[in-house]
């Protein structure tokens, strides 16, 4: 008789859907996840729905709505395990610049009727509403470190993601620091590693997109730049990116707001 | 060696004869090589690779590479990498165990098919004593890495000694240099003087004599010996940075509650790059991986930092979870404890951390300030 495999969810909340396409692009992986878990829930991959509960459930996006509340509630009923996957599910996403902003100031210029538009003030993170068990940083997430969550929680091991500055990733990968060596600023001694030192490989700054690291001191770099010659305009607009209502960086970029 | 070879004259042309017989020895130079505007230790096919007209120039938290007057070949101090890299892994995999129903086969990864027979060329003095120290970690008769012992028993050392000072160079302060005594296969002196442009060098190997034997030379005159010499002494004077090591020990350990650490504190990112490009630092990691199956499973060890969060992670809590209590850990290891660990400072005053700490947080200076507030 066959073993049964554990089930597996990935849910969508309000988000661009590149997480999910991460999976997706998994490819040389797809089949071999495919045989290990059964996957019961991905509307983004198959029309096959099967109820809960689920054995892992992997959340994307930002809770933006009243809906999204009572839904995530639901997702989180339904799961064993809850892991949140990529900016918009655990610091809120880009999505989360309205926050700085009157919403309903929004809504009465886009839309035609803006009363039939249910929008809470803030997009918060997953975490703002429910247990989380663990989050997977990144916009979008990387592939292999998506696999490698699923494969530790299937295999109740921790998960082999680290949550020091993109830096290690850097040194390890032999890269020369594009800020001490050009003098480009690079959010990479604040930023979450996981992304592979992606733009600094290609000789850019990071852009932060993996979010705070595990003890940021965005303060002692935010001079840093401004001795480099950045305004503090320049340094807010920096930290305002996918991860800009992450606490680290929200404190940040509020800092340097006129 | 026990006695005391002359010093020998190579003519700067045939630098790349010595490459060459390097490579026809067995051994996969690697050397300093300019790419996309950086300095970098990588492969070296021919001495035309090398940074030929270069210079560098240091500063906390700067590196700038600038064309020099001259043709020298070796005209610049130490870049970010460090032969560290090539000694002790950034990433290595350990084994690789295969489930065979209720148990499972470990398969080691046999250091053989890892290493290469490195030489090393253009080894700088304080990168020398560096070597020497990780020896005194790696493989000291206790404690051995046979990764690391493998590679080092392979290695081949081609030291050029310094003719001028980096920006954050304090190798004199250390006692490491600008000039290696010993410990090396061969020490390169470059000197350019008008059209002649010469290197002297002193054979520290049996390798080192065997691949000197293979290479047109001469022995080199009085003259030539003393203006190598002057070169290396007015390097010794350039030092862009100095530590003062009296003491030193003592005092961090008298000072381990000096306000100072907060300050620094403050400043410090907790980033590791520090602990990356430092020459000595040989904190590792060991990370176990599953594939989704668990049929297959590899254990891996990476280098880590005492600056990250899991270094000082136990069962129940961190004990070093503050900045200061990490950046306090790592300069007071590298500069006091180290000594007692090894008999020797963990610091050989090449002054990369200085250089490459994206704030400009300088080991020398944040010595100055605890023993001039010293109780």
């Amino acid at each position: 008789m066959a073993i049964k495999k554990p089930k597996v969810a990935v849910f969508k909340f309000a988000s661009c859907d590149g997480c999910q396409l991460s999976i997706l692009d998994a490819e040389d992986e797809l089949l071999i996840i495919a045989n290990a878990v059964d996957i019961a829930f991905f509307p983004e991959a198959s029309r096959r729905m099967l109820k809960g509960p689920y054995d892992i459930s992997f959340v994307e996006g930002s809770i933006t709505t009243p809906h999204d509340v009572e839904y995530i509630r639901e997702v989180r009923k339904m799961s064993r395990v809850l892991v949140t996957i990529g900016a918009c599910a655990t610091a809120g996403g880009i999505q989360a610049l309205r926050n700085w902003k009157d919403i309903k100031e929004f809504t009465q210029i886009v839309y035609a009727k803006p009363e039939y538009i249910s929008a809470l003030d803030r997009s918060l993170p997953i975490s703002s509403y429910v247990h989380v068990d663990f989050e997977l940083q990144g916009c979008p997430i990387n592939k292999y470190q998506f696999i490698e969550v699923m494969s530790a929680f299937l295999h109740r091991r921790r998960p082999n993601v680290s949550s020091h500055s993109v830096c290690i990733e850097c040194k390890t990968k032999g890269n020369i620091c594009v800020l001490v060596d050009k003098g480009i600023p690079c959010l990479g001694p604040v930023t979450h590693a996981g992304c592979g030192a992606l733009c600094p490989s290609y000789q850019r700054g990071c852009y932060g997109c993996y979010g705070p690291m595990e003890s940021p001191n965005t303060q002692s770099l935010s001079k840093h730049f401004i001795r480099l010659g950045l305004t503090g305009q320049d340094v807010m607009l920096a930290f305002r990116g996918f991860n800009a209502y992450a606490e680290a960086f929200r404190k940040e970029s509020d800092a340097h707001e006129k | 060696m026990t006695s005391r070879q002359p010093t020998l004259k190579l003519k700067s042309q045939q630098l790349n004869t010595l490459i060459n017989v390097i490579k026809q020895r067995g051994y996969t130079p690697v050397g300093p090589v300019v790419r996309e505007g950086s300095l970098i230790y990588d492969r070296l096919n021919s001495a035309d690779e090398l940074p030929r007209g270069w210079t560098d120039e240091q500063d906390a938290a700067t590196f700038r590479l600038k064309r020099r007057s001259d043709n020298a070949y070796f005209g610049y101090n130490v870049g970010q990498h460090s032969w560290k890299q090539f000694l002790f892994l950034p990433k290595v995999k350990l084994f690789t165990s295969i489930k065979k129903g209720k148990t499972f086969e470990v398969i080691p990864n046999s250091p053989h098919e890892i290493v290469q027979n490195y030489a090393f060329i253009g080894v700088r003095p304080c990168d020398l004593q560096a070597i020497k120290v990780q020896d005194l970690v790696f493989n000291n008769g206790q404690f051995t890495d046979p990764l690391y012992k493998t590679i080092r028993k392979k290695n081949f050392i081609a030291v050029v000694n310094c003719t001028q000072a980096g920006g954050t160079c304090f190798c004199v302060s250390m006692s490491s240099g600008p000039r290696a005594y010993r410990g090396f296969d061969l020490a390169m002196t470059e000197v350019l003087s008008g059209d002649d442009h010469f290197f002297t060098v002193e054979v520290g190997s049996k390798s080192g004599a065997e691949v000197m034997s293979e290479i047109p030379h001469d022995i080199a005159d009085q003259t030539q010996i003393e203006t190598a010499d002057k070169l290396v002494e007015r390097a010794a004077r350039q030092m862009g940075r100095s530590m003062d090591v009296k003491d030193i020990k003592e005092i961090l350990y008298a000072n381990l509650e000096n306000k100072s650490w907060d300050d620094v504190a403050n400043r410090c990112l907790t980033c590791a790059n520090c602990v990356m490009v430092c020459p000595t630092c040989f904190c590792s990691t060991v990370e176990d991986i599953t594939d989704v199956t668990g049929e297959h499973a590899e254990r891996w060890r990476r280098w880590d930092s005492c600056f990250t969060m899991d270094f000082a992670k136990v069962f129940g809590g961190n004990f070093r979870p503050s900045s200061k209590g990490r950046y306090r850990q790592w300069m007071t290891h590298k500069l006091a404890t180290w000594i007692d660990q090894f008999g020797t400072s963990g610091c050989v005053g090449c002054g990369r951390c200085i250089t490459w700490c994206p704030v400009r947080i300088d080991i020398t200076e944040e010595m100055r300030t605890i023993r001039s507030g010293a109780r």
